[in-house]
Order: C-alpha cells, then structure tokens, then sequence
C-alpha cells in the first residue's frame, strides 16, 4: 500500500528549477535510498514532501491529496524529516532536544524517552549536555532520538553519513535498518550509495532534478550504469 | 532627463514666486522647510547613499544652531558668517563621530544614534553657561542679526525679515541641493553606493570603505549644520526643547517618505514635517493644538510607508527606477 | 551607612524596572531580530490603560491584571499585523517601522490623555518600612518584589514549559522549530505578547514614581537599551543583572558623585552603551561571533 506518491513535482528556489517533475512511489514499511550527484536536487525532493519549500504537483500521503502545506502541518502528520546537518538545537540541553521531538505528540511521555535511551544510551548519559557540544555521530543519534520521539509514519533522513566515522554510519544505519522492521517507513537521501543500497529495499536515481531509475535496491546494486556512476566500479 | 529639467524650472520658477504670492506667515513656514530640506539631503546622503542608519541627526542640527546662536548671541559675530562656521563645526564632529561608528553594525549604529539623540538636550541643558540652559538663547532683533529683524534691502528692493530669511535659506539650499546632486552623481556617489549595497564587493573593487563611510559622515553632519544654523537663523532662538529627539525621528520621516536616495523626495519630505499639522487639521473634530493628533498622524504615514514599501519598490523597479540621479 | 543602603535599595527599585523592560527588549530581539524601539511607549500606554481602569472604579490589582492581559494581547496583534508582514526584509525598514511605533503610540497616549503629568496611586504606600533601624520606602521594597516575581514567572516558563520550550526552540532555530511541528509564527507572537506584558509591568511599577506621562519612559527606555547592551542583547540573565546593576550604580553615581547629579545620569547610560558596543559588541555576557572583513 503506498504511504507516499509523488507525481510529476516541480520545485523551484526563486529563478532556479531544482525538481523538473519528480514521481516516486514509497509503500507503507518501505525502506527507500534516494541517490545521485551533488545538486541532483535530492534534498529538495526530501524538502518537497516536508512543505518546507513551495511545489507544483501532486503529492499524496496516506492516500490524501495535501494542497497547501507547512512543516508544521507535514509534522503533524507524522512525517519527520532530519534534515543535512543533523538539525539539532544546538543551544539546548540533549533532554530539550528530545521534548521537542515529542511536541506533535501530547508530551514526552517516560515510555518512549526510555525506548530512546535504550536505543542510544549515550544520550541518556548526555542527557543535561547543550546539544552542540555533542560529537557528530552523538548529534546524529540525538537526531534519530527526536525523530523517535515523534513517532513518525514517514521518517526523512538527509545525509545521516556526512561527516562520520564509517563504524559511526555503521551503527546509524543498523538503527534504521531496526526501526524500519518494527514498522517505520524510511526515506534516505544519501551520496553514499553503497551503504544506502545496502539497507534500502527500494532506491531511486536523481539526475539534474529528474528521476531517471528507479526499482528494487537488488537491481540497482546490479545497474551497469549505477555502478559506473555511483559505485564506483 | 528633459523631464527632469522641466521639474528643476517649474521648481526654481515655485521658489521664486511663492513668497510674494503667500503671506508672511506661510513665506516664514517655508523658510523653516528650506532648513529641513538640507537636513534631509544630509540624512539622504548617509542612510540613504551610504547605508549608515543615523536616528540623531537632529543632534547635528543643533551643534550648528547653538553654534550660530553663541557666536551671534553671545559673542558678537554677524549671523551670515556663523553660517559656515556652524557647518564646519558640524562637520568635524562628524567626521570624528564616523569613526567610531565604523565599528558598528547597523542595528547598532541606530542603537547609539538615538541614545545620542534623547541624551543631547540634557547635554546642552547641563552646560548652561555655553549654552544657556533650558532657557537657550534668544538673538532677536540683535545687531549682528541682518536686518534686525525688520527686513532688508537689497538692490533696491526692500525684503520683510521673512522673506528676507526665505531667500536666504533657499538660495543656499538650492546651491547644496546642486552640491550634493553633483557629488552623488560624480564618482563620489557611486563609490558610496558601493559600500551601501555590498561592503565585501565594494573591498575587492579597492574602495576604501572606511574613508567613504566617514566622509559621507562628515558631510552630512555639515548639511544637518548649515540646516541647523539656518534654522536659529529663522527663528533667532534655539533651546534644547527645539532640537528633541522628536526633531531627529521626523527628520528621519522626511527622508523616508523621500524614498531615502531620491535627494527630490527630500522636499516633499520637508514640506511634510512643516505642514502635517496643518493637513491633519482639516480632519474634523481634530483639534490640532494638541501635538498628540499630528504625532499619531507622522507616525502613522511612517508605519503604512514601511509596509507598502516593498510593493512600492517592487512597483517601481517594473516601472523604472526612480532615485539617484544617473550621470549623463 | 544608612544612606548607603537606603540608595541600594531605591536603586534596585529603578533597576528592577530596567531589568524589566531590558528583558523585554531581549526576547524580542532573540526570537525575530529587532530592536523594538517603541518597547517604552508600549509601556507607557499599558500604564495609562491600568490608569484609565482605575478611574472607573478598578481596584488596582484587577486593573493590574487585566491591563497584562490586554498589553500581552496587544504584543501578539502587533506582531501578526505590523512585523510579521516585513520580518524577511531589510533591516533598515524594521528600525524605522519600530520607530514609527514609537512615534505614533506617544502620539496617540498624548492625544488620548493630554500632555500633563499625572499622579498614577500605585497599590504600595510611600510609608517608610524600618529594618534593622533603617528605613525604606515600601514603594521601593513593593517594586523590588513585583520585578523579581515577574522575572521568576517568565523563567519558569522558559525553562519548565511546553510552551517556553517552543518559544526557546523557535528564537534558536526556527526552520527546525516548524519540522518538529512548533507552529514558529504563532510562538513569535506570543513572544511579543510576553514582551509587552512585561513592559506593562515596568511601565505601571514605574508610574507612581515617575509620574504618569506620554514620555514617562523615554529615559527608562535608555536605561533599559543600557542594561540589555550590557547583557549581549540576546541574554535574559545579562538583561536582568545589567538592569540591576545599572540601577545601583546610577543611583549612587548620581548620589555621590556631584558633576554627575541628576543631569548627567543618562549621559553616563549613554557612556555605557557606547563603551561596551564600541570595545564589546556582544555584551559582558553574551557569545562573540566573528565577522571576517
């Protein structure tokens, strides 16, 4: 069943076209990689479904046709999206951060600051910390923390490997691959492409704002064109 | 640009004629506007040419008022000559007060110039011995004032004090007017603009930045000078009262409502600070004797100018830019 | 001795209600960036309004509270109509908009209720209050505790609330605030609402002492620039330590000090703001950013 439906969605940043009419389909519990070169217009995409920018086009969530939208709205939703660069409040204690991943939600109630903790108990250690005094891989898991927290339908990952340690992505990734089989569905942006078809199930390709292939992760790894371009060999 | 000389004439032709068709009153009025309209040029030149906000620069109006009133009221010195003196003291305050004010940034620099502002009378009111207190200094019917405060004669034509002081005011606010209309279309002017729309672009064009900074400073302190000597001038008074902070704020609504940069606009925007009351008068049940109607009003146009603004410009630039005049 | 501490205390009164206003000026200018230079006429006309209630009758609590309610009402319908529409553009229009404010609000305060001074009762008595045989006005001791239970009321809502950690949340980062579902807008008002509550405060503490006038707050309003300078402009600690110490320190300036008296005391404020933007623009308690060139 399909949680998500882009069709033909354009996006513009004043007199720049980033989206010239993306459409891409993500079923309910699917894990998706969205891949491509820097400016391919990935983040924009992950920007278009949030409401964070101004769009042309379809897009359906749950089934429903969402005309005007704001972040806030999308949030309410139940779509979280963490956007490049983690998106932590800096200034505010590891525990804040947390309080407002719960704010869609009627309050941070102790059961899910537990799972959290539990998912990432180096949190609960940083607990009263400012949350920009975290290490990178730290941020990206107060990151993931928050967006437990909301208890997303759609989770929206931008970048969660910039700038870490491969073991660190490692572990991020494991995460997701866990959340995603007790039943949330994922969507990755990822200049990675190895690692993010190595979690992903299904994967699409962005050119220059375009969708230009998309199927089961399996088959991508396979592509020809996929590995020249993207895996390296 | 024929469009403009044909504003110029027809502006010239308003000049001269208007103070023999209106009363002595209204030729007095118009007088105060002409110091108006140079202090406005002077705040067109830093906010609106060099990108400095300035709120105080009714303080610079009355360094060179209490400069003429003392020269003239206290020691003896004929008014036309304090004229120049009171520009360039005004000046070199300014020119002093730009350095500092490089450090800066904008929101910062608004902060400073309106502690300075509201700070200033009770500066010139604690200095009494100079300055004369809260009772100022009145030079009324003094015998270095020209014309004694009767009038003056000049080629056979006898002038009554007003618009004796109307010509005079006009005559040297239309020669800065030429002044500074040269100088912001000349070199000088484009380098400002420069540092006002890109300080970082304007560095690797080799501009000197602080140099323009603190010159476009000086300069307009020197304008708000001449302003503020012709204004004692006018009225042969100044008092700290007379140079509130309520001067620098409507100065600074005279420039906005002259689109800050359209030196033209400065005019309108001195016409504006003499006549509002008059205007809000006409309202019904208005009653004008108040000063709080005609602050509502000055405020008012300042906040409904902020926010049509920028459909104005937007307006604007599909029209056609108005502003700065272009070199030929 | 006596005198000493007599001068401590009235100058914490004073500083209490720059600490007040600085502190308004603080959280508007953190969460939305502008310096809100009408933030003392917003208070001299929330203490009309308390004094308005009063003449039909109020007693001064009710009148008190239902004057916050209607300043932070106010705050919020300003924010939406007047910033809000202009908050992306140049700075230079928000100033001069703020300006206006001032302009007109005084205006409109002068039209309403005259240029006269009036005398506003406030709800403490000038009767001295002895302790350990010195004697202190009770107006001064009642500021003193208005200011500091205000002050403690806002900081526990910052620091304890839903709602404070969505005002923190969308002053810090707002994009972030809005994907996290924090409805950004609606706290910035409210931020506005809270600000001008607080300068209700300051201007209905102030009124009885300062006698009630359209430019009653024209030098608290510097003082308060002062003391919010002093902090960094984006502390609320800074604000409310540099109101206080401002206002003891002023006060003793001006007591002890003759040159200085009454007549130069905002002088020496200005001084201040000068010294500190000038050597430190980020305040004694702020962070310092780095501008490169």
């Amino acid at each position: 069943m399909s949680l998500l439906e882009l069709r033909d969605v354009e996006a513009r940043y004043g007199e720049v076209t980033a989206l010239h009419g993306v459409s891409l389909t993500v079923d309910d519990g699917d894990f998706v990689a969205i891949l491509g070169a820097n400016g391919a217009g990935k983040t924009t995409t992950l920007r278009a479904i949030s409401g964070t920018v101004k769009t042309t086009g379809q897009i359906v969530f749950q089934g429903e046709r969402l005309h005007r939208r704001t972040p806030e709205g999308m949030a309410r939703r139940g779509i979280a999206h963490v956007p490049e660069g983690r998106g932590t409040f800096a200034s505010l204690s590891v525990f804040d951060n947390m309080r407002l991943g719960a704010w869609t939600q009627r309050g941070p109630s102790a059961r899910d600051l537990a799972r959290v903790f539990e998912f990432f108990p180096v949190l609960y250690d940083r607990r009263d910390q400012q949350a920009g005094t975290l290490s990178g891989g730290e941020q990206q898991m107060l990151a993931l923390g928050r967006a437990m927290m909301a208890k997303p339908r759609l989770l929206l990952l931008d970048e969660p490997s910039l700038g870490l340690a491969p073991l660190v992505v490692r572990e991020i990734f494991a995460t997701l691959r866990s959340m995603n089989d007790r039943g949330t569905t994922i969507v990755v942006v990822e200049q990675n492409a190895a690692l993010a078809l190595g979690s992903a199930k299904h994967a699409y390709v962005l050119e220059t704002g375009r969708v230009v292939l998309g199927g089961a992760a399996e088959e991508l790894r396979g592509d020809e064109s996929v590995r020249r371009s993207y895996l390296g060999y | 640009m024929r469009l403009k000389l044909l504003y110029v004439s027809l502006g010239a032709l308003a000049l001269i004629v208007l103070p023999f068709a209106l009363s002595d009153f209204r030729t007095g009025q118009l007088a105060t506007v002409g110091a108006y309209f140079i202090a406005i040029l002077g705040l067109d030149v830093l906010t609106g040419h060099s990108g400095q906000i300035s709120l105080g620069h009714g303080a610079f109006m009355a360094i060179g008022a209490y400069t003429t009133a003392i020269l003239v009221g206290h020691h003896g010195v004929r008014d036309l000559a304090t004229i120049p003196i009171a520009a360039a003291v005004a000046g070199g305050i300014g020119l002093l007060a730009g350095v500092p004010a490089l450090r800066l940034s904008g929101l910062y620099l608004a902060l400073a110039t309106f502690g300075i502002a509201v700070v200033f009378p009770t500066i010139l009111k604690k200095f009494d011995t100079f300055t004369g207190g809260s009772t100022g200094i009145s030079f009324f019917g003094s015998p270095h004032q020209t014309g004694h405060g009767t009038g003056v004669t000049i080629l056979g034509a006898h002038l009554s004090n007003l618009q004796w002081l109307y010509a005079l005011t006009w005559v040297i606010g239309v020669a800065l007017f030429l002044l500074v209309w040269f100088l912001l279309a000349s070199r000088f002017g484009r380098a400002l603009r420069a540092v006002r729309d890109s300080e970082l672009a304007a560095a690797a064009a080799g501009v000197n930045r602080s140099a323009y900074k603190v010159t476009a400073f000086g300069l307009s302190a020197a304008l708000a000078g001449t302003a503020g000597s012709l204004f004692a001038i006018n009225i042969a008074y100044v008092s700290p009262d007379s140079i509130s902070i309520q001067l620098s704020l409507y100065l600074l609504v005279g420039a906005v409502v002259g689109f800050f940069g359209s030196i033209w606009g400065a005019i309108l925007g001195a016409l504006l600070i003499e006549f509002l009351a008059d205007v809000v008068g006409l309202i019904p049940h208005v009653d004008t004797k108040q000063a709080g109607p005609t602050s509502f009003a000055f405020g008012a146009i300042l906040v409904a100018l902020m926010l049509l603004l920028p459909l104005a410009t937007r307006l604007g630039a599909a029209v056609g830019r108005r502003g700065y005049p272009r070199p030929r | 001795m006596a005198n000493l501490a007599q001068q401590i205390v009235s100058g914490l009164a004073s500083g209490g209600i720059y600490a007040l206003l600085a502190l308004a000026i603080v959280i508007i200018h953190r969460s939305t960036g502008v310096i809100n230079f009408a933030q003392g006429e917003l208070a001299t006309l929330s203490a009309f309004i308390c004094f308005a209630l009063m003449n039909h009758g109020w007693a001064f609590w009710p009148a008190f509270f239902v004057t916050l309610a209607l300043s932070f009402g106010g705050g919020m319908v300003l924010h939406t109509v007047v910033i809000r529409p202009i908050q992306g553009g140049p700075l230079l229009g928000i100033v001069i908009l703020t300006i206006g404010l001032l302009i007109a609000i005084n205006g409109l305060t002068t039209w309403i209720w005259g240029g006269t001074s009036q005398q506003f009762h406030g709800p403490f008595s000038t009767a001295p209050i002895r302790v350990a045989g010195v004697a202190f006005s009770k107006q001064d001791i009642g500021v003193i505790v208005v200011a500091v239970v205000a002050m403690l009321v806002l900081g526990l809502l910052f620091a304890r609330t839903k709602l404070g950690l969505g005002l923190r949340a969308s002053a810090v980062n707002p994009s972030e605030a809005r994907l996290v579902g924090v409805p950004v807008p609606a706290m910035l008002a409210v931020g506005w609402g809270l600000a001008c509550a607080l300068g209700a405060v300051a201007g209905v503490m102030a009124a009885p002492s300062l006698f009630l006038d359209p430019n009653m707050m024209q030098t608290v309003l510097l003082y308060s620039f002062a003391a919010a300078v002093l902090g960094g402009m984006d502390s609320p600690a800074g604000a409310v330590v540099g109101g206080l110490v401002l206002g003891v320190s002023l006060n003793l300036l001006g007591t002890y000090v003759d040159w200085i008296g009454g007549e130069l005391r905002l002088a020496t404020a200005l001084a201040l703001i000068l010294a500190v933007l000038l050597a430190r623009p980020s305040g004694l308690f702020g962070r310092s950013i780095v501008r490169r060139a």
